[in-house]
Order: C-alpha cells, then structure tokens, then sequence
C-alpha cells in the first residue's frame, strides 16, 4: 500500500504550517493515524503533506486563565496519563486510554481526531461535554469556536481551508464535578459503537454528549433536561438519525445509547 | 521530489535521500534491509511492523521515513544488548513458546516492550489490553502472555 | 519407539526460535533478487461484470513500468487446476471451468485479476496500475449458495447450469434414514449458516519467480504449505514446464491454516512472466487483496434433523447442504465438503443411520476451500449443536446424553476399528475418557449450582459442550485417489547420516510455525540416541528435498515422520552391517541400544559416529556391501488418524448488550502420542482462539451485488488478545495403532473441537435466562445474542 506521490514540507513553527497551507491542496500531517492509512489506500491523494508534528508550541497540558489547554499536537497517550487531566477531566485520561491501541495512542493526537471528525471518534463526545472551544489559526488569526459549533457533518467541521487547530480549552471543572465516559466499542476497530460522555456539576447541571450514535457527534439536549435518570434514558439518542452497520443496526445503536447513558449517569450519580 | 534524512537505527547512523511517500517501514526492509521488521495489513491494525521511534512503540507503516528524520529507532534487530546475547522479552518468548511461525513475533514483541517499561508489574490483564494493538493468528495469545510475564519477571531480577 | 534417550514426550525449547525472536527469519517479501522487479494488480472492482476494454497505453509510458500483460496475453494458457474430482451422483464429473491466470472476458468476483504491470519499483507499479482503464459492464450477481441453484439465477459459468459444481450423497439410502427420523420419539431440527471465514494469515502471500535463461531455470519463492505440490501442479498443469527446470522454495512462512496450500493464479503468472521478462518478478499481496483472493474457508447453509428415541439414543441424522465454493474450484475445495465433512458425521456417536445430501455450488465471492479443519469444523459444529439443542429440547443433560451415545472405547490393536456409516473406520477411541476428564476440570456440578445462582440474580452463565473427532494424516494413497484425489498423499522422509555422525533430514512435510526442525529434530535424536544438536532438519526446497506432499490436515508428524522413521530404519539395518563387518560378527547379533551399535554377549560395541565414519571410508568393505548412510523413504499409511477430544467452554452474557465473555474454556485432547507437549499444548491454543473467533467475532459479509463489506481489520473481526481467558488445557493418549509413532495430529483440533463449545455455551445461558433459542447466526455479535433474548 503505497501512497500517490505527494510533496511534503515540515513546519516548525504554527505560523510556517500555515503560510505553507496557504500555497492551496496541502493537508496538515499531525500524527498521521487517520491520513497516512487513507492516503495508503488512495482514498485521499493530497498534493502535499505540512508536517506539524515536530512544532513544541502545538504539544503539552497547562492550566491557564481558568482553563485546561491541551496542545492539539498532543497525543492520546500523554492525555491519558496526564496528572492535571487525571484530577481535574479524568474523563479526558479515561477515554483517551480507551483510543486505538498502545502504538496508536503514542503517536495520535486529540487535534488531529478532531479535525479528522470521524463520526466514531471518542474526543467529540469528550469535548461537546466539557464545554471545551476548539481554537484554530489561520492567515487571519485564531478564532475560538465552541465544541458545539465544531462538528458540521460526517467527516466535516467548522475548519477553514487554510486553518489549523491548536489548542483544545476545557473550562477548568469546579470542585464537585464528576465525569464519566462509557464506551461500548466495534470490536474490529475499537472505534466507539456508541460513547458516551458526562459532566455533572457542582450545581447538579449535567451535560451529555454522544458519539458513534449519529453522523456527527452531539449534545442531548433532551436527555440533559430530563428529570431522573430513567427519563433522561427514555428521551436519549431520540429524534436524530442514528448509524447503522452490520455491527450495530440503528435500533440496537439507539438502545446502547440508552444502556450506556444510564451506566455513565450511575456513574456520576 | 527527495528529502534527506538521518536517523539512528539500533545505535547506528544513516543518512538517505527518500521520497515523502516512502512508509517507514519499508525504508528499514527496502533501504536498510532491517527485514525483521514486517507488514502485515495496510489498516495499521495487526502490529507487526512494531518498533520504537523515540523509545516508543510505533507502527512503522502509518509514519513517513521523512517523519523520522533525527528520530532514534529501535527494531527487533537492535533490542538485544548484543549479537551475542537475548533481550528477556526475546528470551520470555523462546523459553514460554510465545511464537509459532514468527511473522507476528518482532512486532509482539516490541509492543511488550513498551508495556514493561510503563509498566513493570503488569497483570494478566494489562498484559492482554496491551496487546491489542497486535494480531497473532498461531498462538491464541496464551503463550505471548506468559512469555510476557516471563520477561516482566526476569526484568524485575536483574535490576533488584 | 525406542525412548532410551528421553527425548520423546519432552517440552523441547525450539530451535527454529532464535531466528524469529531476532528478526532473522527470511519470509518471501524479504526476498530481493539482483534486477528484482515489482509486480501489481488491476482487479475487478466488480462481483461480475463483462470487460469491454482495457486500455493499456498511459500506463505502458509511465515510469519505471517494465511490462503490463493482460487476459488476452494468457489466453493460451491453461488455467490453475482443481486437485480432487468430485463427481455428480449421476456419475458425471464435477463442472471444472477454466480459472484463468487473468480474466479476459468476464470478472467473476470482486478482485478478479485482469492485468499484471511490472515495474521497477512497488511505487511504480502501483502508480501504473491505477492508470490502466477498464471498461466494465456489470452483470447481476449472486452470493448465496441456496439461491444460485435456483432457475433465473445470474450464471457465474456458462458451462455449469444453475451454477452446480455437483452433487454429491453419502451414507445410508435416504429412505432407510427418513423411516428412522419419521418413527423417532424427538427430532430435533437445526436450520443453519456456518458462515464464511478469511483465514488471514499474518503474513500475506508473496512470490518472488526468476529465471535464469543460460541453464533454463526457474525458481519460485512461495510463500506454501506444500512447495513439491505447487511445482507440480504448475508445471505439469498450468504452465507445461518440465519440473526439473523449476525450483520451488517456500522459505519461512507466516502462518498458513490452508490458506497457503492452494496453488494461487499469481504463482503461475510471476513464473510465465519471469520467463518472458527475463528479469525476477515480485509481488505481495496487500491485506485488502488478501480478503478478496485468499481461499476462504467454511460457508455451508444447512438443515440438520436428528432422530431420538424416548430414552436419548440418537436413531438416524439428515443433512442436507449447500456449500459455497465461490467464483472458481480452488485446489482442494471439492474435497472439503464432501469427503471432508460428509465422513466425519458419525462424529462420536451410534447413530445407526446417517445420510447427507450435498449440493456444491459456484458464486460471485472469493473462492472457498480448505481453512484449518476443513470439513471436519463443520461436521462437528452440525454435530454438537444438534446435540446439546436436543439436550435442552429433551430436558436432558447434555453430557448425559452424550455418554449414552458414545461409541464404547477400543483400541484398535485387541479391538477393531469402528466402522462408520459414512465410509471411514476410526483407528482408536476412549470417547468417555475425554469428557470425563474435562468435566472434572470443569467443575461441571459446581457449574451448574453456580448456574442457577447467577440465574436468580439477573446474570447469564451458560456452559458449551464439543465432544469431536477429526479424520486427520491426510493420506492413505488407494483410499483418497478412490475417492477422488488427483495425487497420491504419502510422505516423503530422507535421512543423510553425514560422515561425522551428525544427520541431515529431508522431509516434504512444510513447517509454517508447527515447530518441525524440533519436533523431528526429537524423533530422531530420540531413534538414533544422539543430541538433539547434532541433527538438522531440511524442507521447504523441491532442489534440497527430493518430494513431499507438504503439510496440511495436521498430517506432518503422523505421515512425514512415519517416513523419517522407515528411514531411520534403514539406516540402522544398514549401520548394524557395517558395525557386523568391524567385529566380524554375523548383521543379526548387532543390537542398536542408546546411539551404540552393539554385539550381543560381547563386550564389543562401537558408537554410531564410528559407524558412520566407516560408512563413507569403506576401506575393506566386503562384497554387495555399498559404501554410505543415506536412505530415503515414501510412506503411505493404512489409514487416516482420528484425534478426538472434549472442548466446554464458560460464558457470561450481558443481559443489556447480548455481549458475550468468554470466561473459561476446557480443552481435553486426544491426539495419540505426544512428542513435544508444549508444541502441542501451542497448537491447541492456537486453533481454539481461532475456533471462538468464528463463533464470536469473524465472518465475511457480501451484499447483494458481491462486494465484501468487511475486507480489512477496521471492520473483520479478528481475535486479540484481550478477548481471552487462559485456556485450561489437558490431554488423554489413545495412541495410534497403525503408525510408527503413534500419533495422531493436532493442528486443527482446536479450531474444530471449539466453535460448537462456545455456541452451545451461548445458547445454554439464554436458556437458563428462559430465552429458548435454538440458534443464533455466528459469529455471536452483541447485536445478534441481544436480537435473540428480545424474542
């Protein structure tokens, strides 16, 4: 499996990343564990590859100004065993230790995932839950843009031509917040059949997203609103169109959803 | 177009002019003629092309050789400490009947490797999670856990 | 068998290991020959699809490209041959078309070859392939075995109407088994898919063909099973090379389970275009070619009843089934389930009348063949299935009614053999001894407390039971080519005593991970007392092995070693001359004991180095006594081997998700005489996992239109190792009575004994849960064991 010829640049710095995505058909190279096995079955022939994967600004997990920033650069497995995420989103540890296997975790990363947008991802599910912003640059400066607002469509985001991620920031959870994600897996591809994610705040406020379940990945508004876990349960994974294939058709995806919400919500209960 | 490189393979310096498209995996069986190192599926499923890149364990075919230029790599060839001499991972393997026709086995056995490091005293399950990322159709994974728990024993022997 | 040295019956650490375990080990794609080509593939995206036009020429100038030939460049060449012929009940032969090197006219299946380009790089031929364009018009196609019989079905072959293959009966006249399953007290009836399966082989196929032009040579490295069977299936009947020309090899192979035995349209085709190129020629296949080329295995639709009287002796069984053979005949896969499955379903059991009514048919898929067990998997899952759904229907328990049906044991040596209703006689058994000892192991009465425990608080254990037998040591020459087989399947065993002493040992038998450079190397350290060191173990090469049958059907020890030992044989017969000829003492008094070779009540002996020193420095040899220690043998045994065994496996089902865990599975196996336990104990391993995986996680999906929607390890389920328990493993001996050694074999017996155990633990949990299913589709997804306790 050889890719099609393509150029390649590495950049540095994220400001070279961009000016070299500027030049038009290039695509970002992070850490290549959705691109690099699509572009060895041709199912994408980008004209040139901008390497991020060595630019340290990208890489790393900090808090700041009230917020946890992850590096977009950083990969699964430094999330998954991360102190400041395993005490203030250990949700984030335990999804990201759920992702590919030991080899993939060591070179994926959360940005590339999330630009990826592979409608069984884990991190949509993650990030729609915490609140998180996806921040992007492009030639016209960053942008924030709530995790909400980031998911447009199978294989598709809010993503500018031109523009790349940089920094996933989590509002730093106050005392009190539990978290959980429950995941039941494609046993071939250990992509998420369904995930499911959870914050439930101090204040009793519960966010719930999904992932796997439908073509994007999403907040259940419905569900969040119930009142009791059996009624959040009853109004889960309702009124969207839900995936099916021949290892989850959409009535058993749709009753998983409901299975896994409840296991998540007892949980944090 | 070609682009330089250089990397340190098993503790040895090489310098390459290669395409952007060359897998690293096949600039180590094609160019340097590592061969221990194998392909097994174009998925970046089965893990037979596991080596460290950086002391982590890598599947060889999802990363460019233009990726790891500066990069310090380790195959199956270079684990042990010399020509002489097993690492206890391959020892663990060898004395537990961990392999039967050895094409997953360099692979397994990289990927085990990254396991005892983070983790020195696995159990039987952490062992089995940590393998996931490999196929091996011969030996039901039976004798690749014991051969694991081998190597983590031995380890833990030598450095006490 | 002597075993003065101790060697047989010990876990031997193997030799062959400290290659694998470096990466020292040289499989084909390691291979690069001086002025090495590249070989690549354009395939049909289509199941069936007429080609009307293959356009060659922006490929031809692209660069790097050497070559590009296309169906019509091979038109004239034969296609690769089918092995075994089956015939019609009517008498007439099997419908045999052609399987073309590259298809010209038509594409039968997705992947289909219809050009070959040859360039000087992978990368290059890649690119160049992908520049060829094919004009398509596609063609209705059909998948499902039952379906293409019928009258209107799209036609895969012209020359085989409704896409029969053939047909084919076996057993007790169909009435006599209706009568008994009409006057049965309880029938049970089993409407099932054993569902197709990719054997997947971690190392994909490869072939690297050369030759050399100035002493017209051909070498093919192979990545086989059996390198002599594909030298002489390609020479004599694809290519019409004479086979002293060709040199097979099949150099350390990754992982075959049958999928490497069959004599693939690639091989062929690298050694006619070697020829035309003058240049070595190479290629590997990728792992999506693999899921759309390789053999794949299993793939019957069946209808089982089984008959029983009031107290649960079973009185007749009727089988009819329909096996998918795919686009083309592969190799062996008229053999598969027909004289591969149809035998086998006495199982281990009385039934006193037994009749199966099997109908082999041509689709739009992948051609199917043998895949570890080959037919044997398939006769036990029908078997076992039945009998613990009886057990539930009946209300009985399902080891009970097992022991009540077993054959009574003999051994085959003071008791005869037992004669089945489906034309074999088994060698050896002690059927209750196996499941005795695994319920022992299992705890079957704690089990069961346990059971129902579980029950009552809301949780799903369930136990499986297999108590199987296979028909294994492929061989017996008159018996297979009475029954169809186009080769003789004996073994070929070359023993070379080197003037040190030191023994070079040829076999045909073909070692792909079995561990035979330790296991022989044991037998005939073992034979000749000396260390194992001192003995080599050769094969895989047609130039360094005279022949061989190659190793499939778990027949390398049972066959290939029986011939190592009629050399060794010869070799002592002929050291005790020579040891005669230095004590002028008379061949008779010369005793062979622990590596010396000794005259009876004297004190003179002389070790078997000094001996065979003597044998190449024949100074003073006496008349019609010839010089050397180098003997050859074929072997052909007098019948088949019948391992047995009893597989139980433990699953827990989760009552929301219908996700099954395997938590415990029993092996007890009877393969007769062990040689290396640990080697054995592997294998059974081995073949279990791969047994559960097609009960829990694999199957190739087609749709409608013949595309296989699960074609790589994103969707494929393959077992891993998180999926597993450890397996508790035991093993009985029965040894076999009609070979030197006395074993049996165990390379398959773990993959057939397993499937039906953790099927039948399946169901068993439903049932405890007053789920009362009879089947579930395998292999047993989340969704499936869920849609199944929604009933």
């Amino acid at each position: 499996m050889i890719p099609v010829a393509f150029d390649y640049q590495r950049a540095v710095t994220v400001d070279e990343a961009i000016a070299a995505l500027s030049s038009g058909d290039g695509k970002i190279l992070a850490g290549g564990h959705s691109l690099l096995p699509a572009m060895k079955l041709r199912l994408n022939q980008p004209a040139k590859l901008v390497d991020i994967s060595k630019i340290d600004a990208l890489k790393g997990i900090k808090e700041e100004d009230g917020e946890i920033v992850i590096g977009a650069g950083t990969t699964h497995g430094t999330i998954a065993s991360d102190d400041l995420i395993k005490s203030k989103l250990p949700f984030f540890a335990t999804a990201a230790a759920l992702i590919g296997d030991v080899q993939v975790r060591n070179h994926g990363t959360i940005g590339g995932s999330l630009a990826h947008a592979d409608p069984a991802a884990d991190w949509g599910a993650l990030v729609l839950a915490a609140d998180a912003a996806i921040i992007t640059k492009g030639s016209s400066g960053s942008r924030r843009v709530a995790a909400v607002d980031f998911f447009q469509g199978l294989f598709t985001t809010a993503l500018e031509d031109g523009e790349i991620i940089t920094e996933v920031r989590i509002p730093v959870p106050a005392e009190g917040t539990k978290t959980s994600y429950q995941k039941f897996s494609q046993p071939a591809s250990r992509f998420a059949i369904v995930g499911c994610a959870i914050m439930k705040k101090a204040d009793g406020k519960i966010n719930i997203a999904f992932t796997g379940v439908g073509e994007v990945p999403f907040r259940d508004s419905a569900a969040e609103s119930a009142a009791s876990i059996e009624a959040a349960v009853t109004a889960a994974a309702e009124g969207i169109t839900v995936m099916s294939d021949h290892f989850a058709s959409e009535e058993y995806r749709k009753h998983l959803a409901k299975v896994y919400l409840r296991k998540a919500l007892e949980a944090v209960a | 177009m070609s682009i330089r490189i250089n990397v340190t393979v098993n503790g040895v310096a090489f310098s390459h002019e290669v395409e952007p498209r060359l897998l690293l995996v096949n600039y180590l069986r094609d160019v340097l003629r590592l061969t221990g190192t194998h392909v097994g599926c174009d998925t970046s499923s089965c893990g037979a092309c596991t080596i460290h890149v950086n002391g982590k364990a890598t599947k060889s075919c999802t990363m460019l050789a233009v990726q790891a230029d500066g990069c310090e790599i380790t195959t199956i060839e270079g684990i042990a400490p010399s020509d002489d001499e097993l690492h206890p991972l391959q020892e663990g393997f060898r004395e537990c009947h961990g392999l039967q026709c050895g094409f997953c086995t360099p692979g397994m056995i990289m990927t085990a490797a990254d396991i005892l490091q983070n983790n020195p005293n696995p159990s039987e399950e952490e062992i089995r999670v940590g393998l996931e990322g490999n196929f091996c159709r011969c030996t039901g994974y039976h004798n690749i856990v014991k051969s694991v728990q081998y190597a983590a024993h031995k380890m833990k022997e030598v450095t006490v | 068998m002597s075993t003065t040295h101790g060697l047989i019956g010990k876990s031997v650490k193997r030799v062959e290991d400290r290659r694998f375990i470096t990466g020292h080990g040289k499989y084909t794609d390691d291979i690069i020959l001086p002025g090495q080509t590249y070989a690549s593939f354009v395939r049909s995206p289509y199941a069936h699809a007429k080609i009307l036009s293959v356009d060659t020429n922006a490929a031809a100038s692209m660069p790097g490209v050497v070559a590009i030939f296309t169906g019509a460049d091979v038109e004239n060449v034969n296609g690769v041959p089918c092995g075994w012929q089956v015939n019609f009940k009517n008498g007439h032969h099997m419908k045999e078309p052609k399987h073309p090197l590259l298809v010209a006219d038509k594409a039968k299946h997705v992947g289909d070859a219809i050009a070959i380009v040859i360039a000087e790089s992978q990368a290059e031929a890649v690119d160049a392939a992908e520049a060829i364009v094919v004009e398509y018009e596609e063609l209705p196609a059909i998948v499902d075995a039952s379906k293409a019989v019928e009258d209107g079905a799209p036609q895969v072959h012209d020359s085989a109407p409704n896409n029969i293959c053939f047909d084919w009966a076996l057993g007790n006249p169909i009435e006599e088994v209706d009568a008994a399953i009409a006057a049965s007290a309880h029938v049970t009836t089993l409407d099932f898919v054993n569902q197709r399966l990719v054997p997947n082989a971690i190392e994909p196929r490869a072939y690297n063909a050369s030759y050399d032009q100035y002493n017209d040579k051909y070498t093919l490295y192979t990545s086989t099973q059996n390198p002599h069977l594909i030298r002489l299936l390609m020479c004599a009947f694809v290519l019409g090379i004479p086979e002293h020309r060709v040199r097979v090899v099949g150099p350390d192979v990754g992982g075959g389970f049958g999928s490497k035995i069959f004599h693939y349209t690639e091989e062929a085709l690298l050694t006619w275009c070697t020829h035309k190129l003058r240049r070595p020629v190479k290629w590997t296949s990728t792992r999506s070619e693999s899921f759309l080329l390789d053999a794949h295995g299993r793939d019957h639709i069946t209808k089982a009843d089984m008959g029983f009287d009031a107290s649960g002796n079973i009185t007749a069984l009727r089988v009819k089934t329909y096996a998918n053979l795919g686009a083309y005949l592969s190799t062996f896969a008229s053999c598969v389930p027909s004289y591969l499955h149809g035998t086998l379903l006495q199982g281990l059991y009385t039934t006193p009348k037994i009749n199966i009514d099997l109908v082999a048919v041509f689709t739009n898929t992948t051609a199917v063949d043998a895949y570890r067990g080959a037919g044997r998997p398939e006769a036990t899952y029908l078997l076992e299935r039945l009998l613990d759904l009886a057990a539930h229907e009946m209300n009985m328990d399902p080891a009970e009614l097992r022991f009540k049906n077993f054959i009574p044991p003999f051994d085959g040596v003071t008791q005869p053999g037992y004669q089945t209703q489906v034309a074999l006689q088994y060698d050896s058994g002690n059927y209750h001894g196996v499941l005795e000892k695994g319920l022992a192991m299992l705890g079957y009465e704690d089990f069961r407390k346990a059971q129902k425990e579980a029950a009552n608080n809301g949780k799903l254990l369930g136990v499986g039971f297999s108590t199987y037998i296979e028909a294994c040591g492929i061989a017996p020459s008159a018996v297979v080519g009475s029954l169809g087989a186009r080769a003789g399947l004996y073994e070929v065993g070359h023993v070379r005593v080197q003037p040190s002493g030191k023994i070079s040992v040829y076999t045909g038998a073909h070692s792909h991970g079995q561990g035979h450079e330790t296991t022989f190397a044991q037998v005939v350290a073992d034979k000749l007392g000396l260390p194992m060191e001192d003995v080599e173990i050769v094969h895989g090469d047609s130039e360094a092995v005279a022949f061989g049958m190659g190793t499939y059907g778990s027949r390398s020890l049972a066959v290939g070693g029986s011939a190592i030992i009629k050399s060794l044989e010869k070799v002592i017969e002929k050291g005790k001359k020579i040891a005669a000829h230095k004590f002028e003492a008379n061949p008779e008094d010369v005793d062979f004991v622990e590596g010396r070779f000794v005259v009876k009540g004297t004190h003179h002996s002389a070790p078997f180095s000094d001996i065979a020193l003597r044998a190449y420095v024949p100074h003073h040899y006496p008349a019609g006594l010839e010089p050397g220690l180098d003997f050859s043998s074929f072997y052909d045994p007098a019948n088949f081997t019948y391992p047995f065994g009893c597989h139980i496996a433990v699953v827990e089902v989760d009552k929301e998700t219908g996700k099954v865990q395997l938590t415990r599975f029993v092996a007890v196996d009877d393969v007769g005489n062990i040689i290396n336990p640990m080697i054995v104990e592997g294998q059974i391993h081995g073949g279990v996992v791969q047994g559960v995986g097609q009960a829990l996680f694999e199957g190739a999906e087609y749709d409608e239109n013949g595309q296989l929607t699960n074609g790589s390890y994103m969707d494929y389920c393959m077992p891993r190792a998180d999926d597993f328990p450890m397996i508790e493993t035991a093993s009985q001996v029965t040894p076999c009575p009609h070979n030197p050694l006395g074993v049996k074999g165990a390379g398959e017996a773990g993959c057939i004994g397993s499937t039906p155990a953790v099927v039948n633990a399946v169901i068993d949990a439903l049932w405890s849960g007053g789920h009362k299913v009879k089947d579930i589709r395998m292999p047993l997804t989340s969704e499936r064991v869920w849609r199944a306790m929604q009933q």
